[in-house]
């Protein structure tokens, strides 16, 4: 009786799912995409997976915030270990390297082709698209979301030393700040000193002079590059900060200390501060009443051939171990954020630059940088495109690159506390960095970049 | 002649342990073991493929004098915060078992800081220590740069120092508070009568009868000031500056997981297991022979 009973449910369960199975619409295909983002922009992000959705009916992207980036990567690896990854991923400008040894992805450029799309890639911003590409070239990963630093600068401050442009070079920078000091500021420019602020000072000072970080053309060429900024420009950059750290013309402002240095010039207690230009809307939103500030390309020493600055953010990585069909759908959501317009609503939305110069034309037909909140982010643009990408400013290709900022973070606050002079503290900045690529070089004997 | 079922004792114990065993082994020993064998080998994060590199791990580490620091900072925040921590505790817990006015109100309230997660009460205490805009900014206006933990390491300590204490004198108060109301009165009013003072009382009394629970809250206040900080630091300080505030859970954490070292974190790991276990011996062996069990 029991037998026969289960018999028939077994029956039964098979109808449903034959039924399941063939509904008179298709079911979209579903796959994941996971991101760094959080806060107002995981809305942003929400938004346009919706509007993925709704423009078509074959696929359907889950989105999910990992909160930030190094969660994203950390949980991508876990959940690739266990054979869950999500079909896209966001990765940060530095884990690039990583991603590119570790063979766990499905090159972005190769699944656009086999699913039919056609990108232009010599559309990219060559900045922004060399920082992904292989030393060869190719596109493993699509550029997202892109931020390159400004300066930004309050004119009433300089309007009262007589002032109605930024400075562009650190010459005058330094004139400059002891000019406010003396008028009275408390504090002409805002810096930090943490793991984080290794992009503005390290990373996009060195490619604006030209200068390497590190050999093997900044790791594009060999995992056996090592750090070189205790022997460059950087040097007197780092020295030149501490001695207007130490005649009180530069304040350090954190988060820890209360008041992060976008606050601080937000709010008009500092005048000068170098942040990403995705923190326009933010200042924009959160200035004090009728304060005037703009924003302006980051200086260079005096005499020095500008290059262009760095592409800061992240790029999307398909991952290998997917189905076909996933793969399809994956192409087909790329696609969608490499359309202009998308470019539009994901800029308007963010303080993120389009990173396609159809995308750039598009906006700017659309007149986005003549309207007051906008106005003034063409400069990233402007920074960004300063020059034809040198073999050194293509970007930053180290392992565990991670480590080497906080490592940064480290010594520029023994330098700041003299603890260490500015040469010793960057000689120990070459040494610990040094050491960390060598454990990464031992970690993929026989690899190589590609 | 009586009818007796027996069961292999033998078999039935272990039947019975079986599903802790399991549990122990999954949790425990299996992931112990894991670490064990990263921190031999060099594993690739994405899983492509690891080396065996024998103690080379291990000799790296301990020939990295960061790495020697971040032993220094820890047991330097496990001394002070312990000591801290107990101390206030205890006089609080002996302030209260004296019924004093509004003791029932302490009893409660006292107990709170603990249930208070780690990265949220790092959060206010962020706040309350920020050296411009937080309460202790007073100081500062005084005396210009006197508080400045975000380039002064001995402030960051202090900092981490005062947050960890803070909550661990919430739970040293509840086991501290049990103790002294297991004392019987009978004993505290004899000495009462016999005309000693309420320190002498303390001291000769219910101090020695403590024993077992200040040498049990020892071993666990020293032990979670290894493992436990890691919330605290990471809010705080993130291990700044200068790496004074970067104590060995932290090292690991950010070493492996934002580095994704993880045969050096799990070299790390082995590191602070036995260095947590060297402590615990010594405690038992020579502290122990001082405390007396009723």
């Amino acid at each position: 009786m029991t037998m026969i009973k289960r018999g028939f449910a077994a029956l039964a369960a098979g109808a449903l799912s034959t039924a399941l199975a063939m509904p008179a619409f298709a079911e979209p295909v579903k796959f994941d995409f996971w991101f760094g983002l959080s806060g107002d922009l995981a809305r942003v992000v929400d938004t346009m997976c919706k509007n993925f959705n709704a423009s078509q009916k074959d696929y359907e992207v889950v989105c999910t915030s990992q909160g930030n980036y190094d969660a994203t990567l950390q949980n991508t690896i876990a959940a690739f270990r266990a054979g869950k990854q999500p079909t896209v991923v966001q990765v940060y400008d530095v884990g690039t390297a990583t991603m590119m040894l570790s063979g766990a992805y499905k090159p972005a450029d190769k699944l656009m082709e086999e699913n039919g799309y056609k990108i232009d890639y010599a559309d990219y911003f060559p900045g922004i698209a060399r920082y992904y590409a292989t030393s060869k070239g190719e596109m493993l990963s699509f550029p997202f979301n892109s931020s390159t630093p400004l300066m930004y600068w309050n004119k009433d401050a300089f309007a009262k030393i007589g002032k109605t442009e930024a400075p562009k070079t650190w010459e005058d920078v330094g004139a400059d700040l002891k000019a406010m000091k003396d008028a009275g500021y408390e504090c002409p420019m805002a810096i930090n000193i943490s793991a984080n602020e290794s992009w503005q000072l390290m990373e996009q000072f060195s490619a604006l002079h030209n200068q390497p970080i590190a050999t093997k053309n900044n790791g594009y060429d060999g995992l056996d590059a090592r750090l070189e900024v205790n022997k460059t420009k950087f040097v007197q950059y780092v020295t030149d900060l501490k001695k207007w750290y130490d005649a009180g013309l530069i304040k350090i402002k954190s988060k820890d200390l209360g008041q992060d240095m976008v606050q601080a010039f937000a709010s008009g207690t500092c005048q000068v501060i170098l942040t990403s230009v995705g923190d326009h809307g933010t200042v924009g939103r959160t200035q004090k009443e009728g304060m005037n500030w703009d924003v302006a390309e980051l200086p260079v020493y005096a005499g020095t051939e500008r290059k262009n600055s760095l592409v800061g953010g992240a790029s999307l990585w398909v991952l290998s171990g997917k189905s076909d069909a996933e793969y399809k759908g994956a192409a087909a959501f790329l696609n969608f954020i490499h359309d202009p317009k998308t470019a539009l609503f994901w800029s308007t939305n963010t303080g993120y630059i389009p990173v396609t110069k159809s995308g750039f034309d598009y906006m700017k037909g659309q007149g986005f940088y003549d309207k007051a909140p906008y106005k003034g982010r063409e400069v990233a643009i402007a920074s960004l495109t300063a020059s034809e990408p040198t073999e050194i400013t293509r970007g930053i290709r180290l392992g565990n690159f991670t480590q080497i900022r906080a490592e940064f973070g480290t010594q520029m606050q023994a330098i700041f506390a003299n603890k260490v002079s500015v040469q010793e503290g960057l000689d120990t900045l070459v040494k610990n960095g040094d050491a960390i690529l060598d454990r990464f070089q031992q970690t993929y004997p026989g690899k190589t970049l590609p | 002649m009586e009818k007796r079922v027996t069961f292999s004792s033998w078999t039935i114990g272990i039947l019975f342990a079986v599903p802790q065993l399991l549990l122990i082994f999954t949790f425990f020993y299996w992931p112990a073991g894991q670490a064990v064998y990263w921190s031999l080998t060099l594993q690739q994060p994405w899983g492509g493929g690891n080396i065996w590199v024998g103690l080379d791990n291990f000799r790296s580490i301990l020939a990295n004098a960061d790495y020697w620091n971040s032993i220094t900072a820890s047991l330097v925040f496990a001394g002070i915060s312990t000591g801290l921590a107990m101390f206030i505790a205890l006089v609080l817990a002996a302030l209260t078992d004296r019924q004093l006015a509004g003791s029932r109100l302490y009893r409660v309230v006292l107990i709170w800081p603990y249930g208070i997660a780690a990265p949220a009460l790092a959060l206010a205490f962020r706040f309350i220590l920020a050296p411009e805009a937080g309460f202790l900014s007073v100081i500062n206006r005084i005396w210009p740069g006197i508080w400045d933990p975000g380039l002064d390491g001995a402030d960051a300590m202090a900092s981490i120092i005062v947050a960890f204490s803070w909550k661990y004198v919430g739970y040293n108060f509840i086991f501290f508070l049990a103790a002294f109301q297991a004392i019987p009165r009978s004993l505290i009013e004899a000495a009462a009568m016999d005309g000693s003072g309420v320190i002498r009382r303390f001291w000769d009394i219910q101090f020695p009868l403590i024993t077992p629970t200040i040498f049990f809250l020892l071993v666990i206040n020293i032990t979670e000031s290894f493992q436990d900080s890691f919330g605290i630091v990471d809010i705080m300080t993130s291990g700044g500056p200068a790496n004074a505030t970067n104590l060995m859970v932290y090292k690991i954490y950010s070493d492996g997981f934002k580095g994704l070292d993880y045969s050096g974190a799990a070299a790390q790991s082995i590191i602070l297991m036995l260095l947590i276990i060297v402590l615990t011996i010594f405690q038992f062996r020579f502290i122990e022979r001082r405390v007396h069990y009723g």
